[in-house]
């Protein structure tokens, strides 16, 4: 186990150093001159070409890469244009709400997803069956900005059960800023009415980006059930006298966890996806929106610094997955 | 005399090729039952020949201009004249949505024809020669593998520059790793056949196995990957529309609708409901006729 | 000590209903299992054994059905009995092992939790540090080199026979009464077959278990069983001693299957087969399942379903042939 470990985390230092260049290639092939953009449509030739030497764009590539990983090394990701405040504090400033969104879909895309396989695998063809298997589909074939959209159209705007969008009611004050989430920091205040509004707040959100890992598990769920359900070690737990429930959890379940443990990772992909399109139209102040925004202003460093987290991240999280498939499937010897 | 006997059991030429066309005949048959006895499948194809049909037929099915602005008529609700109301510009809805489906259709055809060949290539290379080239090759697909999909579409999107033509290059680049790796495990896979080992004894170059022979052997998973990933690639170019790395404006793209839309929300909201609907059916119809592929080319299923 | 048998089937019928059509799995099956005796159920494949063992446990699942009949055990009949009580009965009382050990053990758990499971299924007060022990016991007593360390083992560790060892643990542990024991030694090696039935052979004495065994292997059969019940096509058609059924068979159809086991004495002698085919279970029964095959067949045997007619204390077959002769 630990060799394996140790393999990955090389595999993973190796494809680190990748993503950087790549994050670098990325920024160096803008065409459009973010400069003049600061500068301002008026403002001289001479003042650009200062600009210019001030950021060090006029330097060769391989300098610009080399000063871009010794500020990488000193965690110095430069300055947002955007908010002008160093591109380091801002995702720390971000990430926590975006942590805390993510965190409620994952939940309700395992909690809800799950069950609904297992269910649909065990009481076949029946209506609910047919239900979950449609709700699969369409789930997996949803624009996530669209679902957005028309949820909060008719949830917000037409029936008025939930609240506006944004984190919290503009009445309302935050509560003292500790791990930077919004429900962790209220409990820490004892704040209720923040808590409660904040989770009121987090609700559609979070379903939306939700929705697609919900989808994608149950129909994992599902098919891995109804083939470990066939299987004849399901047979000998029964000959035990063991009741069903436990058949389904204890032994079929257990089984059937193993391929969907694959499936976790690429929902947290497809989370990272969503939060930039979720959080820009529910005006969730998180890293997906800071990201949206840093894309479509050109603002380089936030772009590379943002890219290259969310990659880390998802580094981070596939390796994590890894390590959990190989710890529930005992059949896999760590050798690759 | 005994020279000119051929053994019973051997087959002529003519033979040969007679049975294997018998063999192909027979495989369409049974999958074309296959088709027909997958319900949801057929939904999927003919959700897809609809939106083919549209996509040929604009012109004809269009009522007015995609283009054509009426700004005293904008923001009108569904009726006869305007099948799906009108947007900020006074467009007609419907018409931007019927010449939408050719938007859609060129975006998703090219970016799988790019990305999946300079894929398999890559694959099939690294799974056939192994070693330092693997090892490179993979460790780049797995670089590019490190990003969520569509943040690095947005990103090279977003480094490009704005428009249809540098969003298909960034979804392609985002898409082309995953059909390595799936050409790759195929390689590997067949690489140690016996029938290949007769190929490399006899002499043939490496790069005629890998051509006519190895990628062949890979094509069905390969296609039954392209066919789950459509819905994706549309779901991507859509999410680039609507964050505006894509399509620009005025072109009819589902994704830059829906976001055109979103100011209009509340009281008109047709403008930004119903593109977005249509790329919710399209994507449906290409996921299940994706998975009806994979049931019908996956070699379980059709010992039923 | 009663002279009740320990399992008494009666007239027994058990169908599927398929989208086929309806097959007749059983139609009319009777035996009876003594204390600590060893039954064996003999047939060819498809003549019903396994789906016999599965009714005895309740275990047949639509679209099967159980049409009619009785099964006894220690006089309470079973086809009566409410689920909770089925699954009281299951594992601590009534155990089965099956074919294929391998795919018939979870493997995602390791073998010693698998054994112990059994015990705390059945005894709620027992605790799992108390469970595991005797699972090692168990382990031991199977033959399991190193118990304590193989019970930490998953089942892919395992060979073919050693997997069968850890079934037969899982399943005796408990003690129970009666051990239905399907084709246990099928998928082994030869060598180990013969392991494994001395194994069994010796633990039933132990503990004093009923065994039904369910064979296709006379071999086996010879070996292992005191009395034996022959299978055709959903009926039992000869019950007896082993001495009876194997040295003096009435029925036609045990005959032709003895005459099938190759002679080593003779081995140029060309192979036996019966000659026809095992009818199909889709049709209903309204003579004698074998009277086609049967070189005996008479008009009535075409017409009529024969019941089971006593040749002689404790050995009966199902033909009119021993009604004929009584004649």
């Amino acid at each position: 186990m630990v060799q394996y470990l140790a393999r990955r985390l090389v595999t993973l230092t190796i494809t680190l150093i990748g993503i950087m260049v790549i994050t670098f290639f990325i920024a160096l092939v803008v065409p459009l001159d973010p400069l003049a953009a600061i500068a301002g449509p008026q403002a001289p030739q001479e003042t650009v070409e200062r600009l210019r030497k001030l950021y060090g764009f006029d330097q060769p590539v391989y300098v610009q890469f080399g000063r871009y990983l010794y500020r990488l090394a000193h965690g110095d990701l430069g300055t947002s244009f955007q908010t002008g405040r160093p591109v380091l504090e801002d995702i720390l400033h971000f990430f926590p709400a975006t942590l805390e969104l993510a965190t409620l879909a994952l939940a309700i895309a395992i909690l809800v997803g799950i069950p609904l396989g297992v269910l649909s695998a065990v009481y076949r063809n029946s209506p609910l069956d047919h239900f979950s298997r449609v709700l699969s589909l369409v789930g997996v074939s949803m624009p996530v900005f669209w679902l957005g959209l028309v949820l909060m159209l008719i949830f917000y705007f037409k029936l008025g059960w939930l609240p506006e969008p944004g984190r919290l009611d503009i009445m309302l004050i935050d509560p003292p800023r500790v791990t930077g989430m919004l429900l962790i920091d209220a409990v820490i205040a004892g704040d209720g009415e923040v808590f409660w509004d904040g989770i009121r707040h987090m609700i559609l959100p979070a379903t939306v980006l939700g929705l697609f890992g919900l989808a994608g598990i149950a129909r994992i769920v599902r098919s891995s059930m109804l083939d470990v359900l066939s299987q004849e070690y399901i047979k000998t737990a029964r000959i035990k006298g063991l009741n069903e429930f436990l058949v389904l959890t204890r032994h079929a379940l257990r089984n059937a966890l193993v391929p969907t443990v694959t499936i976790i990772g690429l929902t947290y992909g497809g989370l990272l996806e969503g939060s930039v399109l979720t959080e820009t139209i529910f005006s969730w102040p998180g890293l997906g929106r800071y990201l949206a925004q840093a894309f479509l202003t050109l603002d380089l460093n936030a772009v590379v610094g943002g890219t290259m987290l969310v990659a880390l991240t998802f580094s981070l999280v596939n390796l994590a997955v890894d390590l959990l498939y190989a710890f529930l499937n005992p059949k896999i010897t760590y050798t690759e | 005399m005994k020279m000119n006997q051929t053994a019973s059991h051997t087959l002529d030429k003519s033979d040969v090729r007679h049975k294997r066309f018998e063999a192909r005949v027979r495989y369409i048959k049974d999958s074309y039952v296959l088709w027909r006895r997958n319900h949801l499948m057929m939904i999927g194809t003919f959700i897809i020949l609809f939106l083919i049909i549209v996509a040929i037929l604009a012109p004809l099915l269009a009522t007015h201009d995609p283009y054509d602005q009426i700004l005293s008529d904008r923001l009108s609700p569904p009726s006869l004249a305007y099948y799906f109301g009108t947007d900020s510009l006074g467009r007609d809805l419907y018409s931007r949505i019927v010449y939408g489906a050719r938007v859609t259709l060129t975006i998703a055809f090219l970016v799988a024809f790019i990305s999946m060949p300079i894929g398999t290539v890559i694959g099939v290379t690294a799974g056939w020669f192994g070693g330092a080239i693997d090892e490179i090759l993979m460790r780049l697909s797995d670089v590019f593998l490190a990003f969520p999909r569509l943040i690095l579409a947005i990103a090279f999107a977003a480094a490009l520059g704005p428009g249809v033509e540098n969003a298909i290059i960034a979804i392609a680049v985002a898409n082309w790793p995953s059909y390595a790796r799936l050409a790759r495990a195929e390689t590997l896979s067949v690489k140690n056949n016996d029938y290949i080992q007769v190929i490399r004894m006899l002499g043939a170059s490496n790069l005629r196995i890998m051509v006519g022979h190895i990628t062949p052997m890979c094509m069905s998973s390969i296609i039954v990957r392209m066919s789950l990933d459509m819905g994706t690639i549309i779901l991507t170019a859509a999410g680039l529309g609507f964050l505006g790395l894509g399509a620009q404006p005025p072109m009819p793209e589902w994704g830059l609708m829906v976001s055109d839309g979103r100011q209009f929300l509340v009281d008109q909201w047709w403008v930004s409901t119903l593109p977005g609907f249509a790329i919710l059916i399209v994507v449906m119809g290409f996921n299940l006729l994706g998975d009806g592929i994979r049931d019908i080319l996956d070699p379980h299923q059709r010992q039923s | 000590m009663t002279s009740e048998p320990l399992l008494k089937v009666e007239d027994l019928r058990v169908r599927f209903y398929t989208l086929r059509g309806v097959v007749h799995a059983l139609e009319q099956v009777s035996f009876h299992l003594n204390r600590q005796e060893t039954l064996g159920l003999a047939g060819e494949t498809g003549c019903g054994k396994s789906v016999t063992a599965r009714a005895i446990l309740r275990l047949i699942d639509p679209p099967g059905r159980i049409e009619r009949g009785a099964i006894h055990f220690e006089g309470r009949n079973l086809l009566k009995a409410r689920e909770a009580e089925m699954r009281r009965i299951r594992g601590s009382q009534i155990s089965m092992i099956m074919q294929e050990p391998k795919v018939s053990i979870n493997p995602v758990i390791r073998v010693g939790k698998q054994i112990a499971e059994t015990l705390l299924i059945h005894d709620k007060s027992l605790n799992r540090r108390s469970a595991r022990r005797q699972a090692v016991d168990m382990l031991a007593q199977v033959g399991i080199p190193d118990p304590g360390k193989m019970s930490r083992r998953y089942p892919h560790e395992l060979s073919g026979g050693m997997s069968q060892r850890v079934m037969i643990a899982m399943m005796l542990v408990t003690r129970p009464k009666l051990l239905i024991a399907d084709e246990p030694t099928s998928a082994l090696d030869v060598t180990i077959q013969a392991q494994i039935l001395e194994l069994m052979k010796s633990l039933v004495r132990e503990i004093k278990t009923s065994v039904l065994m369910i064979t296709h292997d006379l071999g086996v059969m010879a070996e292992t069983c005191d009395r034996v019940a022959v299978m055709y096509a959903g009926n039992v058609v000869e019950m007896g001693s082993v001495r009876d059924v194997l040295k003096t068979p009435k029925h036609p159809y045990t005959q032709s299957l003895l005459q099938t086991v190759p002679d080593n004495a003779n081995p140029d002698q060309p192979l036996f087969s019966i000659k026809g085919n095992v009818p199909s279970l889709l049709e209903p029964q309204t003579n004698c399942v074998f009277a086609p095959r049967c070189e005996y067949a008479m008009n009535r045997c075409v017409r009529e379903k024969p019941g089971s007619y006593a040749i002689n204390d404790g050995h009966q077959a199902a033909c009119f042939l021993m009604v004929e002769k009584e004649k």
